[in-house]
Order: structure tokens, then C-alpha cells, then sequence
């Protein structure tokens, strides 16, 4: 009998069993960095035992929506919050860019080898669904040595509220007048047609089992799972891949003009080398944290992030911010009470 | 024998054999299931699997200890609020119960069970996560018991009213008070048929998926205590099998295969035991 | 004993409450008292349910009104949200799920009621209670990994070249969409059929199949001429009862059916029902009405299932009681 209450003890205490100094952080959001922050938090808690970032990806929408009820301790979207969503907080949020990265339009084509180049004509209407073959000639045309089959093309898009639909329909928008006014940008938005994937990892895995299937999912996501990506024709006039000097190029004219709250757009930049879709990704965090053992945790984790994490960034596919916007981040620091 | 005879004896064969038939589908299909989770979450049961935690995304490896503890201890908070509330609800039905009472708990109760494990997610939601303004085990836990609280409920309620009068008038004969009665003599005559019902309510939630999402959330690393949000095998899966990598996917065999072993091992040991244990007291 | 009285004395105290406590001194009354208090806690538990999903769906309500279930659209970004896709969905998928598990189902119910011997019938039985515990992430991952492939490469292109005539089969073959969905949803209900008309078919009678057999029926004809129609509203019973779990169905469903609110006539299209779109999007929606046209929809789900498992129960209820004391499913 005493053997018995002994090992029930045990277990219990097992269950319940954690360091007592240990700093439990709980952050949501957006799935586009996904890679690159799993990476960082599992460094930093191996320089940093007692401290444990758990990050839930569960898309920008979600990111945001969990800091407003306040149920995670900071956010991350690749979509800054609106002024809307600002007021809506009640308490004042800092927007810290972290990394650049690119979203690729990564197709399932079987048979067929070579590039694709896109227009934005052509991703338009295929978003919009008024492309739908693989031979239209708004794909054809720009893609002369190459066999295209006459299929379906599958869509594929974000069921979730996500950060990487914001930058894409940012672009979008940008790049065509009908689907500005009839869809908009958002992170989440009324898609005319395809098929809906659950985060970053959702769509690139429908576009993986999909023939004939083509999705926008972030570039560390593509390379990953080794899905082919096309080119994208820039505001230059040139077809450009995603890559790190692309996506750099794209964020050159930003890195100077960089307004202090860190909220802006870089798609469709200006530039010969610059790659039309890609955006900064940012951590939401409110500028007043209550338990001061979390904001320290939080603060330094800020630090490492500018420094030592950012060598970590091209290992993924990620872009390093440029120098300038670090330099401004880190006064930012400051303002976190 | 004439032609009609013949057409009726020959439609007699044909619909024996195609109902025949459609159960035999039905279970195979039980055995199809099981047999691909075998063959597809086998290779990958392994060591790691259970005892290391997921590794970041996209590199290979990892496991899912902290999903298995964490549903470990889910479960034992959705036992506590579930097999408690049920059990004595239960007992107040069988024992005490007038009219009315009895008639609105039993309708609420069949009504609760009834609800999608969706809604209920919203509602643990509602009440557990947003006050607190923090996804927890608890609040996971909070949800499944509420599915439970109903099967437990009507099944104590059901094997206490299964226990005949005599052995209750046989003991207030003796003197016991109605509560001595209930305790000593009415409960664990219906005891075995109670822990049934209450293993398999919390096989049933083993599975739940669905109000986990947002109350129990998920966790990368260990959830320490009870207040913080937690990993579980079926979000897990679920995450895993919807992503491109194809080490997720593998893991997310394994996980099934194991998540499916425990739930149908619990439903193989109590359903016989249940059998025998009826058996014995009919004899 | 003390028998409880209310009296008023010089001090004004009422004597009421003493005698209550007085009482409840016995361990009956106690004991009365603390399971009741646990019995009344479903109830309140339930009733707190129907509160939340009432109040936070307000908003939506006076928005939209009740042209909130027949509405198409579903546009975060301009604010205007309609159930009907999600309604569409749910009911297409539910639909193509009973009209395949029903015949399935109630075929091998009056097998193993009936027509087989009852070692045989016991032990099927037990496997199929078995089937029915088989959690729904893993009919998604099944669905996912094997059926939508399978529907992709051979059954949907196959279903298009003989049945592509009809708008239902037009399409291109994704392999998710509705018609995946249905299948699933056929898979993981048919269990239920299974066992509630089992039960039903068990509880009817022996007279019927013996008057019949007596007439010189063959078994056949005195099964389903005599003790099936007998069994009717029973059988009906365990239709309405499975229907109302694949109405609730999330996450096997959310893994297949493809996740886009749009209503489309072929089957081979993807859709969305209401817990998938629940199962994505609750957790991110930002904006309060976004949030409480998501809640007004587990709200109709919520009511769609309340009335189908009331009929469900009031029909089982009404056939067995006629036969022999059966357990409920």
C-alpha cells in the first residue's frame, strides 16, 4: 500500500516537475519565418537553458489575434498590423523586422524541366482564375523553349489568416487593378478559386502531392521540400529568382527610409536585381511587459537576435536585415518597459 | 418448381450473400487500417520517437516525447473533472432523483454528448483561455472532460439502475442510511460496469483532436506544470500530416500508430473484460 | 429527531436555515446535497454553453440577420460573411456519406441481426464497436495519405470518363474536394448505422419473422418484408443519430475537403464545411465581427445538431421501447 501512494507521488511530482527558475515564453504567429525561428529559439535554449520560447506557427492572423487577447506574450506576422488593428489593442505594440524573405510562386509541373518565368499579368489571372491552362499564352509567351501541357492549373492558396497572403496580395494589388478592387490585400481574402493548405507547410504540401499544382509559400519552403519555384518579372522589367541578393536588392531603397515604426511594404521595389515579392518579417511586442524576469528574457533574446542570430539566417534561405535597419532595432530595444 | 419459385430462391442467395458481404467490408476495413498504420508508422516507432522532443523545422530527426506526456496528462485532468462530475451526477439520477430533476440532467446530459467537439473547443475557449488570457493544459483538459462528463453520467446512472432492489433492501434492512447503502453496497456492485464506461469515455477523448487547438495549443519543448500550453499526440499528428516535410510525415505514422494501439488496446481489455465480468454475474 | 421548523424569534433570527443545517448533519442529506449539486452542474454547464455561443455571435446576428444562412459570400477583407458555402458544404458531404454508409450499414446490420450465426455476429460486432473508436486525425491521415491519391489517379478520373456526362463528375481531379470528404465522412459513420440498427433489428419481435416464414417466405423476404419495415422508425433513428456526427465531423473532413468556401456544382470541387472553417480560421481571426460571424456558425452547427439528435433519439426510443430494454448507442 505505502509502495503504491509512493510511486503515485512520483508520478504526480514527475507531471508537475519543472525547474523553478525556469522562463516560460509563449509567442504565435506567423508560419513564413517558421524555419528560421524554430532554429534560433532551439539555439537560444541551448545557450539558455532555463529559458523556452515556444512558438506556435499558426499563421500572422493567428499571431495577431493571440497579442490582442493577449494570450501569447508576443506575436510575429509577415503583414504589419494595420492602424485598425493598432487602436484595437488597447496597449502599444513595437514592430521588430527580423529577417527578409521572399514568397515564391512553386509549381508541380511532372515532366516538365527548365524555369518558368511569370509575368504579374500571369500571376494575376491565374490567381484570379481567368488563367486556367498551363499553355494560356500569358504563361506561353514568356516561356518560348518550353513544353507546357495542356492541364488544369491547380491553385492553391492560404486557408489560414496569413502574413505570406498579405505580402502576396500586397503584390498583387500592386501589380493589377482588378485585383485590387475585387479581392484586396489581406491576410486573409475572398479567393476566386483553388484549393485552401493549412500554413506555409499546408500549401507547400498540397503543391508537393499535387500535379499540375501551383501555390506561394516562402522560399526556405520551396528549397526545403525541393518544389520548383519560377521566376518573377520585376518593376525593371527583369525575371528574376528568389534568392538572398534578390531579396537584399528589394529591401536596398527601405534599409535608408525606414520609418521609425518599422512598418513597411517593399514588393514590386524598384531595381534591376531586386525580387518583386519580398517583405521584412516582424515580431509583435507590446512595449509594456508587466513580469520583468519575461521582458528581460524577451530583451535579450531581441539582442541575440540582431547579432548572433542573424548569421544564422542564410543557412535558411533567409535574408540578413541590412545594417542600418539593425542599428535603428537596437535603440528600439529600449523601449520596452 | 416454378419460375417465380426459382427467381425467389435465387434473390434469397444473392441479398444473404450481399449483406453478408457489406459486413464484411465494414470490417475489414478496421483491419485495413490498422494493418497500413503497421506497415506505414512501424519502421519509425522507435526509441527516439519516444523519448526525444521535435527537432526545428525542416531538419530530420526529433521525436515526440513531450506530445506523449502531454497527452498523458490531459488525459488524467480530463479524468478528474469528467469521472467525478459523472459518477456523482450518476448516482444522484439512480438513487435520489424525483421526477423533474432527473429529467432536465438527463436531457442536458444527452444534448452535451451530442454537441461537436468543435464547439465545445469554442466553449473551453470562452471559459478557460480568454479570463485567463493563457492556452493551457488545463483549459485542454477542461474540454475533454466536459466530453466525457456526459458518457459518464448516463453509464453510471445506467449500471447503478442495473443493480437489482434486493440488494438495497437488503441493507437498509440491516440498518444502513441510504448513503451506507449507496457506498458499500450499490456502488461497487455496479463499480465494474462504472470503470468500463469511464475507460472508454477516456479512450474516446484520447483522440479528440479538435478542442485542443485552442486550448491546449501545442508546445515545441516540455509544459511545465499545468498552466502553460501543451503538446499532445493528436494536434501532432494532425500538424505533421498536412505539412511537406517527409520526416513529419513518417512521424506522424508513428504517432498515429501509437495514438491507435493505446486507444484500441483500452477498448479490446475493457470491452472483454465487461463480457466476462457480466457473464459471471448472470451465472 | 429534530423536526425542522421556521420560527421567528425576539431577535429576528429565523430559525429555518439552523434546521436545514441541522438536517444536514445526516450523511443522507449530504450526501443528497453534493450529488445533486454535481448533477446540476451538467446542466449548468450546458446552459453556460448555449450563453457564450449566443452572446459572442451578436454581433453577426444584428449585422447580418437571419440572410446570414443563405448568404454566399465570405470576404474578411470587406467585412461580409455568409454561412451558406459552409452550410453547402457540411450538407453535401453528410449527404454523400449517408448515401453510402446507410445501405452499407443496414445491409450488414441485417446480417449480423439476422442472418448469421451469433458467435459470428458477436465477434463482427466487437470489431466494428471497434471501428467506431478509431480517433478522426487518423481517417485524416489515411484520407490524406492514401484515399486522396487513390481518388486523384484512378477513381475520380474513372468516375469523369462514365459518369462525366452529369455536372456532379465534371471537374478537374484534385483528389480533395467534396467527394473525398463524403468518403471519409462514409468510412467513420458507418459504424454507427451499424450498431443502433443491429439493436433496433434484435429488438423486433420474433412473431414478425416467424409469421412470415410460417406464410412460406424465404429468409430474405422475411427479413426485409417483415422485420426491417418493422424496425422503420428505428432504422431511421440510427440515420438521423449518424448524420449528426458527421455534421460535427472536423478534423478528418478539414484534412480532405479541400478548404474553399465556394459552391460548385461538381463533387470533384473543393468545399468547406462549417467545423473545417471553424478548425482554420478561430484561432485567427482578427476583428470582432470576423470572430462573431465564425461564432454564429458553430451556433447553427450547434442547433443543426441539436434538432437532428432530439428526432434521432425520440425515433429509437419510440422502436425499442416496443421490444425488449435496450442500451442506447
Amino acid at each position: 500500500m505505502k509502495m503504491r501512494k509512493v510511486l503515485w507521488f512520483a508520478l504526480l511530482a514527475t507531471l508537475a516537475a519543472t525547474p523553478a527558475w525556469a522562463q516560460n515564453i509563449n509567442a504565435a504567429g506567423a508560419t513564413f519565418p517558421y524555419p528560421i525561428y524554430s532554429k534560433w529559439f532551439d539555439e537560444y535554449h541551448k545557450l539558455h537553458p532555463n529559458v523556452q520560447i515556444n512558438y506556435q506557427s499558426i499563421g500572422s492572423g493567428g499571431g495577431i489575434r493571440q497579442l490582442l487577447d493577449k494570450t501569447v506574450d508576443f506575436g510575429a506576422s509577415d503583414g504589419p498590423m494595420s492602424d485598425d488593428q493598432l487602436k484595437q489593442a488597447g496597449f502599444r505594440v513595437l514592430h521588430f523586422p527580423t529577417v527578409l524573405g521572399g514568397a515564391v510562386p512553386s509549381y508541380n509541373l511532372p515532366g516538365v524541366t527548365g524555369e518558368l518565368k511569370f509575368t504579374p499579368e500571369a500571376l494575376a489571372g491565374i490567381f484570379l482564375g481567368k488563367v486556367t491552362k498551363w499553355n494560356d499564352p500569358a504563361i506561353a509567351g514568356v516561356n518560348a523553349g518550353i513544353k507546357l501541357p495542356a492541364e488544369d492549373i491547380v491553385v492553391v492558396h492560404r486557408s489560414d489568416g496569413s502574413g505570406t497572403t498579405y505580402i502576396w496580395t500586397d503584390y498583387l494589388s500592386k501589380v493589377s487593378d482588378e485585383w485590387r478592387t475585387k479581392v484586396g490585400k489581406d491576410t486573409s481574402v475572398n479567393w476566386p478559386v483553388g484549393l485552401g493548405g493549412k500554413g506555409n507547410e499546408g500549401v507547400a504540401g498540397l503543391v508537393k502531392q499535387t500535379p499540375y499544382a501551383i501555390g506561394y509559400v516562402e522560399l526556405i519552403y520551396a528549397v526545403q521540400n525541393s518544389i520548383s519555384y519560377g521566376l518573377v518579372k520585376n518593376a525593371s522589367g527583369d525575371f528574376v529568382k528568389a534568392s538572398l541578393a534578390g531579396v537584399s536588392a528589394a529591401a536596398a531603397g527601405a534599409a535608408t527610409s525606414m520609418p521609425d515604426d518599422f512598418r513597411v511594404s517593399i514588393t514590386n521595389a524598384p531595381g534591376k536585381a531586386a525580387y518583386p515579392i519580398s517583405s521584412f518579417t516582424w515580431l509583435l511586442i507590446p512595449a509594456q511587459i508587466q513580469d520583468a524576469a519575461k521582458k528581460a528574457a524577451i530583451k535579450d533574446f531581441l539582442g541575440w537576435m540582431m547579432t548572433s542570430g542573424q548569421q544564422l539566417c542564410e543557412g535558411l534561405a533567409y535574408a540578413k536585415l541590412p545594417k542600418e535597419v539593425i542599428a535603428k532595432e537596437q535603440k528600439a530595444i529600449a523601449l520596452i518597459q | 418448381m416454378s419460375a417465380r419459385m426459382i427467381w425467389r430462391k435465387s434473390v434469397n442467395v444473392l441479398m444473404l450473400s450481399l449483406t453478408g458481404l457489406c459486413a464484411l467490408i465494414a470490417v475489414s476495413v478496421l483491419f485495413f487500417i490498422l494493418g497500413y498504420l503497421v506497415y506505414h508508422g512501424g519502421k519509425d516507432v522507435s526509441w527516439d520517437f519516444f523519448t526525444k522532443l521535435p527537432k526545428p523545422v525542416g531538419e530530420a530527426g526529433g521525436g515526440m516525447a513531450n506530445a506523449i506526456v502531454g497527452s498523458g496528462k490531459l488525459l488524467l485532468l480530463a479524468a478528474l473533472i469528467g469521472i467525478p462530475v459523472g459518477l456523482l451526477g450518476g448516482i444522484y439520477l439512480a438513487e435520489f432523483g424525483g421526477r423533474a430533476v432527473p429529467f432536465v440532467v438527463r436531457y442536458t446530459a444527452d444534448l452535451l454528448n451530442g454537441v461537436p467537439s468543435i464547439v465545445i473547443g469554442i466553449f473551453a475557449y470562452a471559459v478557460a483561455v480568454m479570463p485567463v488570457h493563457h492556452f493551457s493544459a488545463v483549459a485542454g483538459g477542461f474540454a475533454l472532460g466536459v466530453m466525457m462528463i456526459p458518457i459518464v453520467l448516463r453509464s453510471t446512472e445506467q449500471f447503478l439502475n442495473a443493480v437489482p432492489r434486493a440488494m438495497r433492501e437488503g441493507a437498509m434492512a440491516l440498518g444502513a442510511s441510504k448513503w451506507r447503502t449507496i457506498s458499500s453496497v450499490v456502488l461497487p456492485a455496479a463499480s465494474r460496469g462504472i470503470l468500463t464506461a469511464a475507460l472508454l469515455a477516456l479512450a474516446r477523448v484520447a483522440g479528440e483532436t479538435a478542442p485542443l487547438l485552442f486550448t491546449a495549443f501545442g508546445n515545441r519543448f516540455w509544459s511545465p506544470g499545468w498552466g502553460q500550453p501543451i503538446a499532445s499526440l493528436p494536434v501532432m499528428i494532425f500538424t505533421y500530416a498536412v505539412g511537406p516535410y517527409d520526416d513529419w510525415h513518417e512521424q506522424a505514422w508513428a504517432a498515429g500508430l501509437v495514438l491507435l494501439g493505446l486507444v484500441l488496446l483500452t477498448n479490446i481489455i475493457v470491452r472483454t473484460v465487461l463480457s466476462r465480468g457480466a457473464s459471471a454475474q448472470r451465472s | 429527531m429534530a423536526t425542522a421548523h421556521t420560527t421567528v424569534d425576539a431577535a429576528g433570527l429565523s430559525w429555518g436555515p439552523r434546521a436545514l443545517l441541522r438536517r444536514l448533519r445526516t450523511g443522507d442529506e449530504i450526501a443528497r446535497l453534493v450529488t445533486l449539486v454535481f448533477a446540476l452542474s451538467t446542466v449548468l454547464l450546458t446552459v453556460v454553453l448555449v450563453e457564450q455561443l449566443w452572446v459572442n455571435s451578436a454581433l453577426a446576428r444584428h449585422r447580418f440577420g437571419l440572410a446570414f444562412l443563405w448568404s454566399r459570400v465570405w470576404d474578411p477583407v470587406f467585412n461580409q460573411f455568409g454561412a451558406l458555402p459552409f452550410v453547402y458544404g457540411t450538407l453535401v458531404t453528410s449527404a454523400l456519406g449517408l448515401a453510402i454508409a446507410v445501405p452499407l450499414g443496414l445491409g450488414a446490420a441485417i446480417f449480423l441481426a439476422e442472418l448469421a450465426p451469433r458467435r459470428l455476429s458477436d465477434n463482427f460486432t466487437f470489431l466494428i464497436d471497434l471501428l467506431a473508436a478509431v480517433p478522426s486525425v487518423i481517417y485524416g491521415l489515411l484520407g490524406v495519405f492514401v484515399l486522396v491519391p487513390l481518388m486523384r489517379t484512378e477513381i475520380q478520373p474513372a468516375l469523369k470518363r462514365t459518369l462525366g456526362f452529369i455536372p456532379l463528375f465534371q471537374g478537374p481531379a484534385y483528389g480533395i474536394g467534396l467527394l473525398t470528404a463524403g468518403l471519409v465522412l462514409a468510412v467513420m459513420i458507418v459504424p454507427f448505422i451499424i450498431s443502433v440498427s443491429r439493436e433496433v433489428l434484435l429488438a423486433v419481435p420474433r412473431d414478425q419473422r416467424e409469421a412470415a416464414l410460417a406464410l412460406g417466405a424465404t429468409r430474405w423476404e422475411a427479413t426485409w418484408k417483415a422485420v426491417v419495415p418493422y424496425a422503420r422508425t428505428g432504422i431511421m433513428g440510427s440515420v438521423f443519430l449518424a448524420l449528426a456526427r458527421a455534421l460535427g465531423e472536423t478534423m478528418a473532413v478539414t484534412m480532405v475537403i479541400g478548404n474553399n468556401p465556394r459552391i460548385a456544382a461538381s463533387l470533384f470541387a473543393p468545399g468547406y464545411s462549417i467545423a473545417s472553417v471553424l478548425a482554420n480560421e478561430f484561432s485567427e481571426a482578427t476583428g470582432n465581427l470576423y470572430l462573431s460571424a465564425l461564432i454564429e456558425l458553430g451556433l447553427v452547427l450547434f442547433l443543426l445538431t441539436f434538432v437532428l439528435n432530439g428526432l434521432a433519439r425520440l425515433l429509437i426510443v419510440l422502436t425499442t421501447s416496443r421490444g425488449s430494454g435496450v442500451a442506447q448507442a
